[in-house]
């Protein structure tokens, strides 16, 4: 039996099974307690709020990825500290997001670490319909300011320095301006500016869905902007409220200069084309901002009609280059998904996804 | 009596319409959108309109609370939105859990705070008096997620003889509290959550039993010639009434769980699940939750009042 505790309870119904809906006379509750699907796993038992049992699926149409454990138990703990404990007292074989702080404690008990980088980025939307960073230099500014590698310290090493939106693995990477620590260039793009104590309010949230640490990651970002000139005013609320703002967009928050909401970043319209494209505006997309510029836009319609991969690729590598030298985000981390486990847990191979495979993970007495 | 009875029955109403009003507008002040959980990020106005007609946030506030009023008069409390389960549900399965706690930690708290309090208060000034005000004040200090971490620390991880969380192996559906490998799962959680209640009722137990002890009719009953245990009972008699009111509003807090002690412990009691509906802005849950939980106090008060003046005639005509 595998025993993971999770930082939330969100598991998603993605589909009905018609049968069995009319099995338990389409009573939602009753589906709830008794879903049916088609994958490695086989819905065992639940109990809401507190767990959920699956057990292989024998007749998997895959041979090769039927779950490699007899019993696979998920248990909701929104707790970091909680999450630790239960790993270091073996009630749980392996937990989601352990603490920054506690991967010191937790590697000296013989856990296992396991970070990958993968598409889910932690950076900030700027507002481009009114403020400061409507001006190109102040974004470059904001960016140059900021000493990433302390930021990797805090996490106890937890993330990778975000330059640009993408990671240098990814295919459409191309050679974008990478703006490394530069607190004198910062000053002077901001004084030439005419912006300088150049004042920003950033919305941000005090926990929340890949928010990382939210609270002391934004207190840093203040504390380097500030030694740069700026003068951050950080506005922190719930993460319902942040999502709220989020959607909204610029025009509904012109005091809002920037929002540090973390996105995904899996394929080329969530990484890049949604934060700049003027089809993807708030509250029609996620273009909170508001960023409009005909150049992209052509270059992402052009984009969107190209179904040749390797034209397309260098369309989108032209797009992340352009994104880049104009700033269009305040770079800072790229989240390293880690996870702790027992050293009996094997066979796991962490993949550049929100998703992860656990079929092939088997427990060692 | 009987009048006295109806007539604090009678007064509990208007509280809680009060409360129902209260807590159904607290949800709506707070900032943020119960339909942001449900909708993906990239959701255009339309779909948000209809998804806001289909849960039946489109009609205006106060239509939409006597809706609600209407549907809770007859024990339909809707349904959460992050689960689909009926709330009415959710908060039962909820509040058993955290009566669990509350069966343990309460006798803990009440007799440990009244007998801290009780000895405090007939020796004031005295070395105990001190030490007990000085651990009474520690317990009220203490934040109570801190202490629970301490604990799961020291109990659990270091040496290993408690659970660090959870109600057992197979959850609240396993959990049967005659059984030690259940009842070891209560033992952190009942400590933590006691602690606060038994700082506060020993401060009040002391500073009630130290009042009376200075009243005239002490001096009187010594010059009876009672026994100093004797004057010791007639003094705890009279301060009652004023630790039984503190008692009523701890056994409400005990009772209504609490959300720190709860998500430090994945205890999955009434104080966990509000936690996750704020998280997700469940509107319907935090509603129903915030309701039960607030007639659970207004049910409460209203035993206690009864019992005061049981205990204290002069108050039944006051």
């Amino acid at each position: 039996m595998t025993t993971v505790a999770l930082s939330s309870s969100a598991v998603a119904t993605r589909g009905i099974s018609p049968c069995r809906a009319k099995e338990v006379n389409n009573d939602w509750t009753q589906y709830a307690l008794k879903p049916s699907g088609t994958g490695p796993y086989k819905f065992d038992k639940t109990v809401p709020h507190q767990r959920l049992e699956f057990v292989p699926n024998t007749e998997y149409w895959d041979k090769a990825r039927v779950p490699k454990q007899d019993r696979l138990v998920l248990i909701p703990m929104p707790e970091a500290s909680t999450r630790t404990a239960a790993l270091l007292t073996g009630q749980v074989d392996w937990i989601e997001a352990p603490s920054p702080d506690a991967i010191d404690r937790l590697k000296s008990s013989g856990m296992q670490i396991v970070t990958r980088v993968y598409p889910h980025n932690w950076s900030y939307q700027l507002n481009f319909v009114k403020g400061p960073f409507t001006d190109k230099r102040v974004r470059q500014a904001a960016n140059y300011a900021l000493n990433r590698e302390d930021m990797k310290d805090l996490l106890n090493g937890l993330m990778l320095e975000q330059y640009t939106t993408l990671t240098p693995s990814t295919a459409y990477y191309g050679k974008p301006v990478l703006y490394k620590y530069d607190p004198g260039k910062a000053k002077a793009l901001l004084k030439e500016a005419g912006c300088l104590p150049c004042k920003v309010t950033f919305a941000i949230s005090t926990s929340g869905s890949g928010q990382m640490q939210p609270l002391p990651m934004n207190e840093l970002v203040k504390s380097q902007l500030d030694a740069a000139g700026f003068e951050v005013t950080l506005q922190s609320m719930d993460w319902n409220a942040l999502l709220q703002v989020g959607r909204g967009g610029a025009d509904a928050s012109p005091e809002i200069s920037a929002i540090n909401i973390s996105r995904a970043a899996q394929d080329p319209f969530n990484a890049l084309i949604r934060h700049v494209w003027t089809g993807a505006w708030a509250p029609k997309g996620a273009n909170w901002g508001h960023h409009g510029n005909p150049a992209m836009d052509k270059l992402i319609e052009s984009i969107l009609a190209e179904f040749d991969t390797t034209k397309r690729l260098a369309l989108l590598t032209q797009l992340h280059e352009m994104m880049s030298e104009e700033a269009v985000l305040i770079f800072v981390a790229h989240d390293l998904n880690p996870r702790a486990m027992s050293p009996k847990v094997k066979g796991f191979v962490q993949a550049q996804s929100w998703f992860q495979d656990l079929t092939p993970v088997t427990l060692s007495p | 009596m009987s009048f006295y009875i109806l007539r604090r029955i009678l007064y509990a109403i208007p509280i809680a319409f009060g409360v129902s009003v209260v807590c159904f507008s607290l949800v709506y002040i707070a900032p943020g959108d119960p339909l942001q959980t449900v909708m993906p990020p990239d959701a255009t106005a339309e779909t948000i309109e209809i998804v806001k007609k289909a849960y039946g946030f489109d009609k205006p506030l106060p239509m939409q609370f006597l809706i609600w009023l209407g549907r809770v008069l007859t024990g339909d409390f809707g349904m959460s939105i992050s689960t689909r389960r009926p709330v009415f549900l959710e908060v039962s399965e909820a509040l058993a859990n955290t009566s669990l706690l509350a069966l343990f930690a309460v006798p803990l708290a009440f007799f440990t705070g009244y007998v801290m309090g009780a000895i405090a208060g007939c020796f004031p000034g005295r070395w105990i008096d001190r030490v007990v005000t000085g651990a009474a004040v520690i317990g009220v200090s203490l934040p109570n997620y801190w202490l629970g971490i301490v604990l799961v620390i020291f109990f659990a991880v270091e040496y290993m003889l408690l659970p660090a969380t959870g109600m057992g192996p197979n959850g609240s559906t396993g959990f049967h509290i005659l059984e030690w490998s259940s009842a070891r799962f209560l033992v952190l959680p009942v400590i933590t959550l006691s602690m606060i209640p038994v700082g506060i009722l020993s401060r009040t137990t002391r500073a009630a039993v130290a009042e009376v002890h200075n009243q005239d009719f002490v001096q009187t009953l010594r010059a009876k010639g009672l026994s100093e245990w004797a004057v010791t009972r007639h003094v705890l008699k009279n301060s009652l009434p004023q630790v039984l009111a503190v008692m009523g509003l701890q056994f409400g807090y005990l009772l209504g769980g609490s959300i720190l002690v709860e998500t430090v412990f994945t205890w999955p009691g009434s104080g966990f699940l509000l936690s996750k509906a704020i998280i997700n802005r469940d509107v319907p849950v935090l509603q129903g939750t915030i309701l039960t939980l607030s007639l659970v106090f207004v049910a409460i008060n209203l035993v206690v009042d009864l019992l005061q003046s049981l205990i204290d005639p002069r108050i039944r005509r006051a």
